[in-house]
């Protein structure tokens, strides 16, 4: 094993981790500290990619300036789904098995639909940073990874400080630990939590306009990265973000590993197992509430 | 009804349609019994997820690896059993040679042993923890052993495998067309999922586990063997899967992980029972066979996604507004002026 050999995946690794990070920041908020299973949210990131790809396509917009204009469409979205899923389950008191199902359902219509309106092409978007790559030494920094990453980043700090810094944020926080007591300060719950997943499915939007920049997308892409996000999601600690950011580095680093030294077809096995192991051994996860 | 009145009555009914499904074949061909027998292989995989998803309220996503592993345990016997020679010679193993090729229903079985074993496996390291991260960890299984079976080449890898479906079956003195077989096998099976449902819902591990669907701390605060009962339904449930893999080479003669894998068997598997009811035996079955007839339809008259897309709008509507499915509906119908009882929240 050579040395530059090595420094490239781990660089490729941390690169592949910070978009990793985007794509799970969502599940941190929605599962980590709101306790309701999305399992459909890399539904909606597909739903960001195809925006992102018809965007371009017809306008030739840069696809994460797309997603930033499209933000608010997600988080109203996001708060409609919720509100649904309040109504129809949680309120009743049978989120379990029922709103899996639901989640389950909304991931496979998403799926379905997509299918039916742009077939199983893979599709993709034009952009100047994809193809350029930055060499620094005899280590590559392809920009297609680097920018995804750099924004991610960005995004995810400031959500942090979002949450520790503002008291809609700390209402968040707040409303994962103790409902009944944000009660008593006169806070609705149930609006905090709208908010909340709101936010989460935004975040699925500039996750979505990172996948189709990394690699290109077709309708089934999303279900690879369920077990990602989740695996994500428990090591990191459900719900901490800087967990979350720690997390999606390790796997990142080794699933880039694996590809580089075994071989790209066992890579989504490494995600899956990673959270068999996970959930067997450590379910609290690294930096657990 | 006690259970062995039970299984005889619905062997009858199995008898009778399988009888009604030979007299029209003159009329229709095979594609019913081809149809027929994609209906049954849901009636079979609907009813095992029930009886973790039903009766214990744990959430299976991963039915469609069960079946596969069932399909594949059938591809590599078959595979071995085609030549054994270059197998098993010089091996420890090569007086198994003598007893292949197997037969179908020695596959079922043994596909039903090794996914009831799987499903034993995963279950011990994940049902300690909540419901949610069993539902998590079955999804990730079912990737992890996709991959697996695309990078094992002996069953064929991605390219997949082809299975030569023999011309017909001798059983006894009658000779029937394999698809004849393959169906009967089905129906079988079918009745025997259904027995093995209605009996559980009746024993006392059907209590138990309506017990730890309904409050988990309470049910093991009272001395319901929890873990052991859950691991019972999941390598049970796990194995009915796998017994309904076992069969799918023969059917369609040319296995690859795409469709043994199918995202179809994972959503049927657990449309199918929410759609028809979870709490009784009988909810699977009205679901599989009115989704399973819907969906045979619509893969003719339509396109086969516009089918999963029905199965889909049907699922999310079903748990929104009629969450006990069509049996609750049927039962609502029937005594509407019964007090309803209001669940505690």
């Amino acid at each position: 094993m050579s040395l530059d050999l090595l420094l490239n995946a781990i660089v490729a690794g941390l690169l592949l981790g910070g978009f990793y990070a985007a794509v799970t920041v969502g599940i941190s908020i929605s599962f980590g500290m709101l306790d309701v299973v999305n399992i459909a949210h890399p539904a909606f990131i597909i739903v960001g990619s195809y925006i992102a790809y018809i965007v371009n396509d017809a306008l030739g917009l840069d696809p994460i300036l797309t997603a930033v204009v499209v933000l608010p469409a997600f988080y109203l979205m996001g708060q409609v789904v919720y509100q649904v899923f309040y109504l129809s389950f949680e309120k009743r008191g049978e989120e379990a098995l029922r709103g899996l199902a639901f989640f389950f359902g909304l991931l496979f219509i998403t799926e379905v639909v997509l299918i039916l309106t742009f077939g199983v092409d893979y599709r993709y978007v034009q952009a100047p940073y994809i193809g350029p790559t930055w060499r620094i030494g005899f280590v590559d920094f392809p920009l297609r990874m680097l920018i995804p990453c750099v924004v991610s980043l960005l995004l995810v700090t400031g959500l942090q400080l979002f949450l520790a810094r503002t008291f809609i944020g700390r209402a968040i926080m707040a409303v994962a630990q103790d409902q009944q007591a944000l009660r008593l300060l006169s806070v609705d719950p149930i609006r905090i939590k709208r908010i909340a997943f709101g936010i989460s499915i935004a975040t699925a939007a500039l996750a979505g306009a990172f996948l189709i920049i990394i690699q290109p997308v077709e309708p089934s892409v999303g279900r690879e990265y369920i077990g990602r996000v989740f695996a994500i999601c428990v090591l990191g600690g459900m719900g901490s973000l800087p967990g979350t950011v720690i997390a999606a580095m390790l796997l990142g680093i080794l699933e880039s590993f694996t590809a580089t030294f075994y071989g790209p077809s066992w890579a989504p096995a490494v995600a899956f197992g990673f959270l068999l192991v996970t959930l067997a051994v450590r379910p609290a996860g690294l930096l657990g509430r | 009804m006690r259970s062995w009145v039970f299984l005889i009555v619905a062997l009858i009914v199995a008898a009778a349609v399988f009888a009604a499904a030979l007299l029209v074949r003159t009329t229709y061909g095979d594609y019913l019994l081809f149809a027929g027998y994609v209906v049954l292989q849901y009636v079979v995989l609907a009813t095992a997820w029930n009886i973790l998803g039903g009766y214990c309220g744990y959430v299976n996503f991963g039915s469609a690896a069960f079946f596969a592993i069932g399909a594949y345990t059938t591809v590599a016997l078959h595979k071995l059993g085609a030549n054994p020679g270059r197998y098993l010679s010089d091996t420890p193993f090569e007086v198994l040679g003598t007893l292949l090729p197997l037969s179908l229903p020695t596959l079922i079985l043994l596909g039903g042993i090794v996914s009831g074993l799987v499903g034993f496996g995963m279950g011990y390291l994940t049902l300690r923890l909540r419901g949610v991260f069993f539902a998590i960890a079955t999804l990730a299984m079912a990737v992890v052993l996709q991959t697996i079976v695309v990078n094992w080449d002996y069953v064929g890898g991605s390219r997949g495998a082809y299975i030569i479906r023999p011309d017909a079956a001798e059983i006894g003195p009658v000779s029937l067309a394999y698809i004849q077989y393959l169906f009967l096998a089905m129906m079988l099976l079918a009745v025997f999922a259904l027995w093995v449902a209605r009996t559980i819902e009746r024993s006392r591990m059907g209590l138990g586990l309506a017990a730890i669907r309904d409050d988990e701390p309470a049910a093991e605060a009272s001395g319901v063997p929890t873990l052991r009962l859950k691991l019972a339904a999941t390598a049970l449930s796990g194995a009915l899967m796998g017994m309904a893999g076992a069969p799918f080479p023969y059917y369609v003669g040319y296995v690859e992980p795409a469709n043994a894998f199918g995202l179809p068997y994972a959503v049927n598997a657990i449309a199918m029972p929410m759609i028809g009811g979870t709490t009784t035996w009988a909810g699977p079955l009205v679901g599989a066979l009115v989704l399973g007839s819907l969906q045979q339809i619509a893969t003719v008259t339509f396109r086969s996604e516009a089918s999963l897309l029905i199965v889909g709008v049907l699922l999310v509507g079903f748990v929104i507004v009629a969450p006990r499915g069509i049996v609750g509906l049927v039962e609502n119908w029937r005594r509407p002026k019964k007090k309803k009882l209001k669940s505690p929240q």
